[in-house]
Order: structure tokens, then C-alpha cells, then sequence
């Protein structure tokens, strides 16, 4: 502030005090070389110095003044949602305090409590609520640090944590998350500013723009999309196809056939997949001709042994001709893959599964999975329905696949994998989902079920959260160390549903240690236990506290 | 003593936590879960029994309304104080008015408050006691300061001739010398008995090489001290009033001699610093009463947070007796009446330009003064460049932030708080510029007609 102080009124002075530059300046070169205005040269010389300058430092500081003021910031929109209930904003604070980084080692039996926030922000996000301003610096630190945070944390912290980013490097990130920036993308009524953005605009941008028209009207996202089609490079064409996964109908299909001749074999791909799922498109009706030429049913019993029992029998392609690689089959296998099963692979995926009910005299799904297949060929033709199930998410076909949780083969490397089967599962509704996953843990135990509990919906329904805390007391009495388990422990904490908490009661005490058991585990489970019902009961509590005033 | 249903919010009990590791071990354990046999008593008194790893649960007591500052005791191992057992206890407590309900103080619980209140009273005859002992030889005690005051004084008159030899040189030179010289200038002052002395000589070691400006700043410091130094050696001189202020200065400390002011006490702010020997609390405090303004400060041994903690936002009444001096603003808490409990009433607040003004003012009591305490009414927190201001609201006047408030992360939780429209701040304010401490939104329209929420920022 002193910088300001210089041509204050107040330092008019009343007595002779030398300029304070003059001070400065003697004082650098010291009073040996310059005596200090209005001193005498010599012993005294240096005392005169530091007197004036006593005075002069005083005086400045004494007349200080308000400097001009800068530009004023431009306010932050208000936020209009109702504020949060007090102990929800007590409870926000805390989950904030505790940062990743301190502590650390064993996490005992205290929750983890950055993993409940993003539970937390869901809850306050559906019931509309506005963040305390004060909390959106940290709101913002945490979502920097954690990208999966992010959707949550900036919809909680609303226009004034994109206001607040603005000012602070350190939060850029939000204002990229923002489509446009933080700005509004034009909406239908402003068809003149999407033609600019879509012209002008960063490829992010128009990736965004693109997006949001998609949801909006599928067609006039396509519209736009053609008209600088032939334009674009080959990696943003890419992209802006994929866009219209999203709202995928059959207009798409004269847009994306006219794509099966791109220059770019990425974007022929692409258009290929997504025709593919579009069961009337005429690529859909072309794989199905070939594919259901490669797979027959033969009847007379000479594939199977002896029992004559219908068998399938594959005939792979024996060439990939320029009509499959139109239609987007790669014809190069990848090393260690024979050529003629990676097309057939590549046929089945993109074939619409309703084609196959036709080709084995109106069988259903399950018996057709059912039926033997000769020669080896049964991974093969199994993964590529799988492939397409997920693809035309069918749940008859799923189901089919997934067979029953508790058939021997669900837990280990049968036909279809664990991953696969996760996808498979994601195109069953909640209910159904959650069912078949807790007949497979009833079977199959804990260790294979992380990547199928992953798709399950949150809170876990009950007879899921049955299966797996049934499944960690079993590992428990089994005698080895929870950390095995902590992966499920963790998902546990997240999703399992707090009333389960009177359930788990018995389990947090300390047993025995048993013979065979590895030394403390039963200490280790208890605690792991503990850390569980915390966990739940602070989610509980923290649901009550979100409620809003006045409802119950 | 206390009121039932009066509980802290989560950041003053943060607030009591020794460091961040203790802060998230608490916050872990503010929840029910380990928790059994909680309970607060009227008196303010909270306890429980908290499951640990062991086969006995820790047993945890917390006298929330003593007269001298919360005081804990838990069974557990730990040597932090308070340890993560009392923080989880109090942060349950405050959120949760379930988990820990009023009910009656087990046996436990009751013998240490027994006992606690036992020692409290003999400690109040032994000081009686003590100060009966002071007066009983007072020419013992007249004798001792006046060898304390010869110390200063040689040491004062060495420290004039270090600076008559550094300006007889020239600063240009004193850039080479580095920090050895006042390294070792310092240390001279410490054996003379002068800490005000020493501590301000170690500043002018880091001078030099803080960047553009330095010889002016290091004319200006060096000119203080020798008005400090001539300020001391003259003290005969002065007026009581200035003479006191310069002995405080120099680091002779008295004691609070002003008449005990009984008020209900806000606690505007409360802070450290910290070096390597020391850290230092100052906590500012508003007598909504009296419309004064005092500084507590408190110490603790290097690493280990001082022991009086007051939550920021919350008003206790109590005796608070001035330190000698004249200005002076610091103060000696003293018998303290009530819990710290929500209040409403906010210091009123002024302009830049009367900030400015009431420092200047300030200065003429104590030159030695680097900012006053003020509360701003109706100021815009605005980037300015590199560096931040608060801008007047109804004028085109503001004030710069000091450089370590523009790093702190307490700037941005002023401008979210803001966001761009006026709010009323708490700081001190000085020839550096503007540091603010605490600060209040303005009436949220669509909040149930509460008074902004206080936000501390350091």
C-alpha cells in the first residue's frame, strides 16, 4: 500500500524532512559517501539518517490510502435451489476434511470417508439442493484430484464454481467439463448460432454441440453432421459418428450406409457396427445371410455321437470378399487367431439375433444355446452371440447365455467369460440383475464375483446383500485374512443397503482364533466388520440429515 | 454453568484438533458406529466408550464449559492433544444429537471432573499464595529488573552501533554480508534479554533477498528499530503510556494490569504462525457489549498447538483485563462465565477508507504497529492482476491484500463466498495491505431470514 503514499496530502511536511528517495539513496551508498541532507558529514552522519528516516517511515505509514480500485468482477448468477439443512452442511465439511494423503496404512475400522462422497453429492444432487458457497473451494480441490468425482461435484457446486474456476488456474478442468466452456450451447431456437459453432467452434466444442443436439433431435444433429461431412478429418469424423450412438434410429441408416465407403477404415467400421445395430438395416440383413449360411442343424446324428440329437454344425467362411469388407469385417486375423473363425466371429456379432430363432425352426433363445455344436466350434459361435447381445441389447439372449448362476461352469472359463458375462447382465433390468449375481455368489463364492457386483444397481437389493455378507462370513470362518476380500469390502461399504446393518451386528465381535486359521484374522474380520456397519450407519445417518425440512 | 442443547459446529471443534492427521482421525470416528455409552450432561460434559483395537474400550472425557478452555481426558495411548478420541467424540456430539443424548456422568467420568475441580481450586489458593510471596520481597524482585533493564540497555546501545557502522557502509554492501551478521546480531540480543530486539533483527537478515524493493523495506525496518532502540534508552522520557508500549515492544512482557472488562466475547478469528521454537495463537475477540476489540495470544512449544482454542463464530462471557500500554489491543483472558455458544451480533463495520484512517491513527500510539484490527463492511473481493483488492462497494476505493493472504486458501473461500457481490470481512489491516481473517455473506433473500453464515478464512 505504501507505493500509493507518496503523493499523499499528509506528507506535506510541517517540519524539513528530507524526500524519502533522497533517504533511500544515502542510505545505499552509506553516509561515508553521501551525508544525508540536512546532517553533518562524520560520526553523526549515519544517527541523522536513520532519524529521518524513522519520521518519514512513520509518516508514510500513517498517511496510507486506499489504492484506485480494479475491475469489478462480474457477479455470480444467484443460485435460486433451497439451501442445504445445517447438519447436512456439517456432515459435507467432514466428508471434506478427510483428504487422501494423510494417514494412511491400515484403514482399521473407521470408514473412508471420501468414498461416501460421492453418495453424499448424489443424494443432495436429486434433491436439488445448493452447495454452501464456502465449501466450493474445497469441492473443487477434491474433484480435481478425482475425475470420476466430477459430473457430481461440479452439478452440486452450480454456476458459481464455474464462476470461481474462471479466477483460479488450478480449476480449469471445470470449465472443460462444462460443454461450451460454462457458456450455454445454442438450443434449437438459435439455429443460426449452432451454424456458427459448428463452423467455428474448438473440435470440443462441436464434439459438445453435436452431443447435446443429439439427445435433443436426432435429426437435426444428423442434418448438421452432413452438411460438412466430406470436410472433416479423418480422426474428427470418427468421433462425430460416434455421436450417434446415442438416439440410434433407422433414418440413420442411409447417413451411416453412404459411411461403409469412408476413405478412413476406422469410421467404415464404425458405421458398420452401429448398422448392425439397427436389426431392419440392410447391413443387419446381409450378415444375417451370411452368417446363417456358415451355421446349420443337422439332424441325422453323425456330427453327435449316437444319440441323433440335433447338433449345430459351423462351416466358416472360406474367404473375406469385398462385399464383408464393405460391410466392415476385418479380413486381417490378429496373430494366433485362425482367418476363417475370426470372420465367422465377426459375422455372428453382426448379425441380428432374431435371425437365428428363424434358421433353427423357431427355437428360443435358451434352446438354441442349448443345442451341442460339433467340432469345437461352440466358444467360438457362444462369444460372438454374447458380443451381439450386448450389442442389440437383447435380454432374451442374455439370459440365454448367462444360463443359470449356479451351473458349475458360470464360475470358471466356461464359454463365456466373467467380463462378458458382467456386459451380458448390464442389459437385464435391476431386479433380475441383482437376482442372478446372488445365485452366483451362493455358488461360486466372493472370488470371482468383484467385476459382476460392479454392475449391479446401488443400493444392493436385498437378496444380493444377503449373498454377499453370507459370503464374507463363510470366508471368514474359512480362516484366512479379510484384505483378500477388500475389494468386495470396499464395494460392500458403498453399496450394500444400510438396513442390512442389524444383520452384520453379530459379526463385529472378535471369535476365537481357530486352529487352522491364519494368526488374528478373526481380530482382522472383526474389525473389517466394524468398519462396515460404521460405514453403513454413517451412510444412514447421512441420508437423514439430506432429507429435507418439514418432509419425512 | 452451561445450557443444554448449546453444541459446537463441525469446524470449531476442528478447530481444537493439533494437526490435520488428528483432524481426519476425529472425523473418522464422529460417527456411532465405535461409540457406546455416550452422553452430555448439563454441566458440559460430554463422555463415551470408544471400541478400539484392544479388548477395553477407551474411556473419553471431555469438561466442554471449564472456565480455562475445553479440557479432555481418554484412556488411550496417545499423545496428541486433544487426541483423535476427543475430536470424534465432540464432532459426534455436535452433529448428533441422537448418538450422544443428556443423561448423567458415569463414575469414570465423574472422578476425573471431581478431581479437576479439586486441583482448580487449590491451583487458585497457590497463585493467591504465590503473589503474597511476589510482595514479600519486593526489593529482591526491584533488583532483578533493574539488572534485566542494564542488559537491554548495553544491548540497545550495541545494536545503535551496528546500525550507525551498516549506514555508515551503505545497504548496498549489507547485501553481500547475508544473514551471518544479523544471524549473530540476533543472538547478542537474546543474551542481552531483549526478544522484541532479537526477533526483529532476525527479520532483517531475510530482507535482502526478498526481491525487488528490499532497501526500502530494509531502510524502513532499520529506522524502527533504531526509534525502538532510542525509544528504550530514553524511556525516562516518554510518557507512561508510550513507555510501556516500547518495554512490550522490546520483550518485556508485564502483566495485564488493566481493570477486568466482563462482557459477552465473539471470537472474530484465531490463527497461528509458527517458527522453529514457537507457535504463536492470536485470537481476535469482539466485546459485543463494549464495542472493544482485544488479542489473545497464546504459545506452544515448537510442533504442538497452543492449549487456549476458542471457536471462531461463537460468544462466551467472560473477564478479559487489557495489557499495559498505550493502544494496546492485547489482553489476558480471564474467569470465563459460559460456554462459547452461537451468537448473532456482528462488529460493525467501516469503510476502506476509515480502515486506512484508523490505522494511521493506531500508529500514533505505537509506531512499531504493522496492521489494525478492522472489520469491512460492503467490499468486493476482485482479482488485480497478480495481486487481489477489496473494493469498496459504493465507491472506487479499495485495499490491497497482503501477499500471504493472496496464497492462502482462505482467498478462495472469500470469493466463493462473495461471488461478486459485497460482503462484510474481518482482518487486520496495515502498511502490507489487507489481510482478512473472517468473513460474513450478506443476507441470503431465500435463507430463512439467518444472519450470514461466519466463514473463517485463516
Amino acid at each position: 500500500m505504501s507505493g500509493t503514499t507518496n503523493d499523499a496530502p499528509s506528507s506535506t511536511p510541517t517540519t524539513p524532512v528530507p524526500a524519502w528517495e533522497e533517504l533511500v539513496t544515502t542510505a545505499l551508498l552509506g553516509t561515508d559517501r553521501r551525508t544525508p541532507p540536512g546532517a553533518v558529514p562524520g560520526r553523526d552522519a549515519p544517527v541523522a539518517l536513520l532519524d529521518a528516516a524513522a519520521v518519514t517511515t512513520v509518516r508514510r505509514r500513517a498517511g496510507i490510502r486506499p489504492v484506485r480500485a480494479a475491475a469489478r468482477p462480474e457477479p455470480a448468477a444467484p443460485d435460486w435451489r433451497p439451501p442445504l439443512p445445517p447438519a447436512a452442511t456439517r456432515r459435507l465439511t467432514t466428508l471434506l476434511t478427510d483428504r487422501p494423503g494423510t494417514g494412511g496404512g491400515r484403514r482399521g475400522a473407521a470408514p473412508d470417508l471420501m468414498e461416501l462422497l460421492p453418495q453424499w453429492l448424489a443424494l443432495a444432487n436429486a434433491y436439488g439442493y445448493a452447495a454452501p458457497p464456502e465449501t466450493l473451494p474445497a469441492l473443487l480441490d477434491a474433484a480435481r484430484g478425482r475425475t470420476d468425482l466430477r459430473p457430481a461435484v461440479l452439478a452440486f457446486a452450480g454456476a458459481r464454481a464455474l464462476w470461481l474456476a474462471r479466477l483460479n488456474p488450478d480449476w480449469r478442468f471445470a470449465l472443460r467439463a462444462a460443454p461450451g466452456g460454462g457458456a450455454a450451447l445454442p438450443g434449437p431456437d438459435a439455429p443460426e448460432r449452432v451454424r456458427q459453432l459448428w463452423q467455428e467452434g474448438l473440435f470440443s466444442e462441436r464434439v459438445a454441440l453435436l452431443t447435446a443436439m443429439r439427445v435433443r433431435d436426432a435429426a437435426s444433429a444428423r442434418e448438421v453432421l452432413s452438411s460438412t461431412w466430406a470436410t472433416e478429418r479423418a480422426e474428427d469424423r470418427l468421433m462425430f459418428l460416434d455421436t450417434l450412438r446415442t438416439g440410434l434410429e433407422a433414418a440413420d441408416e442411409p447417413f451411416l450406409e453412404a459411411a461403409l465407403a469412408d476413405r478412413s477404415r476406422n469410421v467404415r467400421a464404425t458405421a458398420a457396427e452401429l448398422l448392425s445395430a439397427l436389426p431392419d438395416s440392410a447391413l443387419a440383413r446381409r450378415m444375417a445371410q451370411r452368417a446363417t449360411a456358415c451355421v446349420a442343424v443337422d439332424h441325422t446324428g453323425s456330427a453327435s455321437a449316437a444319440s441323433g440329437a440335433p447338433t449345430i454344425v459351423v462351416e466358416a467362411p472360406h474367404e473375406c470378399d469385398p462385399g464383408m469388407e464393405r460391410d466392415g469385417v476385418l479380413p486381417k486375423a490378429p496373430a494366433g487367431r485362425g482367418e476363417r473363425s475370426w470372420w465367422l466371429g465377426q459375422l455372428v456379432e453382426a448379425a441380428p439375433l432374431g435371425a437365428w430363432s428363424r434358421r433353427f425352426g423357431g427355437r428360443t433363445p435358451e434352446e438354441i444355446v442349448a443345442l451341442p455344436v460339433a467340432d469345437d466350434w461352440q466358444g467360438e459361435l457362444h462369444g460372438a452371440w454374447c458380443r451381439a447381445a450386448v450389442r442389440q441389447r437383447d435380454p432374451g439372449w442374455s439370459r440365454a447365455l448367462l444360463g443359470a448362476p449356479s451351473a458349475p461352469e458360470a464360475g470358471g472359463p466356461g464359454a463365456v467369460s466373467l467380463a462378458e458375462r458382467a456386459k451380458l447382465l448390464a442389459t437385464l433390468e435391476g431386479g433380475e440383475r441383482a437376482e442372478w449375481v446372488a445365485g452366483f455368489i451362493a455358488t461360486h463364492g466372493l472370488s470371482e464375483a468383484f467385476q459382476l457386483l460392479g454392475v449391479c444397481a446401488v443400493p444392493w437389493a436385498p437378496p444380493l446383500g444377503r449373498a454377499v455378507v453370507d459370503a464374507l462370513n463363510i470366508a471368514r470362518d474359512a480362516g484366512s485374512y479379510p484384505w483378500s476380500f477388500s475389494g468386495v469390502m470396499g464395494l460392500a461399504e458403498r453399496c450394500l443397503d444400510p438396513a442390512e446393518t442389524v444383520r452384520l451386528e453379530p459379526l463385529t465381535a472378535t471369535p476365537e482364533d481357530a486352529e487352522d486359521a491364519a494368526p488374528g484374522a478373526g481380530g482382522y474380520w472383526a474389525e473389517a466388520f466394524q468398519r462396515l456397519t460404521t460405514t453403513l450407519r454413517l451412510r444412514a445417518t447421512m441420508s437423514a440429515e439430506l432429507a429435507p425440512p418439514g418432509g419425512s | 454453568m452451561t445450557q443444554q442443547g448449546v453444541r459446537w459446529t463441525a469446524e470449531q471443534v476442528l478447530a481444537l484438533a493439533p494437526d490435520a492427521a488428528s483432524r481426519k482421525a476425529g472425523s473418522k470416528l464422529a460417527v456411532a458406529g465405535p461409540w457406546s455409552s455416550a452422553g452430555t450432561s448439563d454441566e458440559g460434559t460430554v463422555w463415551g466408550l470408544c471400541k478400539g483395537s484392544g479388548s477395553k474400550p477407551y474411556q473419553t472425557v471431555i469438561d466442554v464449559a471449564d472456565s480455562t478452555g475445553p479440557a479432555y481426558k481418554c484412556s488411550c495411548p496417545s499423545r496428541k492433544f486433544p487426541c483423535k478420541h476427543a475430536l470424534g467424540l465432540l464432532l459426534l456430539w455436535a452433529g448428533d444429537d441422537t448418538a450422544v443424548p443428556p443423561g448423567q456422568a458415569p463414575d469414570w467420568a465423574q472422578q476425573w471432573l471431581a478431581g479437576r475441580r479439586t486441583r482448580a481450586a487449590e491451583r487458585t489458593t497457590r497463585t493467591d499464595a504465590a503473589s503474597g510471596a511476589t510482595s514479600a520481597d519486593p526489593e529482591a524482585a526491584r533488583r532483578r529488573a533493574e539488572r534485566r533493564a542494564d542488559r537491554i540497555t548495553a544491548g540497545a546501545a550495541e545494536l545503535e552501533q551496528r546500525l550507525t557502522d551498516l549506514f555508515r557502509g551503505g545497504l548496498a554492501a549489507a547485501e553481500q554480508a547475508g544473514y551471518a551478521l544479523w544471524e549473530e546480531t540476533a543472538a547478542r540480543m537474546v543474551d542481552a534479554q531483549a526478544p522484541g530486539l532479537a526477533s526483529r533483527v532476525r527479520e532483517l537478515g531475510a530482507m535482502p533477498g526478498s526481491g525487488p524493493g528490499w532497501p526500502v523495506r530494509l531502510l524502513e525496518e532499520c529506522a524502527l528499530l533504531h526509534l525502538l532502540d532510542q525509544g528504550w534508552l530514553r524511556r525516562d522520557h516518554l510518557p507512561e503510556g508510550l513507555a510501556a508500549t516500547v518495554r512490550s515492544r522490546i520483550g518485556l512482557s508485564g502483566s495485564p494490569d488493566g481493570p477486568p472488562v466482563r462482557d459477552q466475547w465473539l471470537t472474530l478469528a484465531q490463527y497461528d504462525t509458527a517458527d522453529s521454537r514457537l507457535t504463536t495463537r492470536r485470537i481476535w475477540l469482539y466485546g459485543t457489549g463494549s464495542g472493544r476489540t482485544a488479542l489473545l495470544l497464546s504459545y506452544g512449544a515448537a510442533g504442538r498447538a497452543p492449549e487456549l482454542s476458542l471457536p471462531v463464530g461463537l460468544a462466551f462471557e467472560a473477564e478479559v483485563a487489557a495489557y499495559p500500554g498505550a493502544g494496546q489491543l492485547r489482553a489476558a483472558l480471564g474467569e470465563r462465565f459460559t460456554a462459547p455458544e452461537p451468537s448473532s451480533v456482528r462488529p460493525p463495520g467501516i469503510t476502506p477508507s476509515e480502515a486506512a484512517a484508523r490505522y494511521g491513527e493506531a500508529l500514533q500510539d505505537d509506531p512499531w504497529l504493522d496492521a489494525y484490527p478492522v472489520t469491512l463492511t460492503r467490499v468486493i473481493p476482485a482479482p488485480d492482476g497478480d495481486s487481489w483488492q477489496l473494493i469498496d462497494a459504493d465507491s472506487e476505493l479499495a485495499l490491497p491484500l497482503t501477499s500471504s493472504a493472496r496464497s492462502r486458501p482462505g482467498l478462495w473461500r472469500l470469493m466463493a463466498l462473495s461471488g461478486g457481490a459485497p460482503v462484510t470481512v474481518f482482518g487486520e489491516c496495515g502498511h502490507l495491505g489487507f489481510t482478512p481473517l473472517t468473513a460474513w455473506a450478506a443476507e441470503r433473500k431465500d435463507a430463512q431470514g439467518s444472519t450470514g453464515q461466519t466463514v473463517a478464512l485463516c
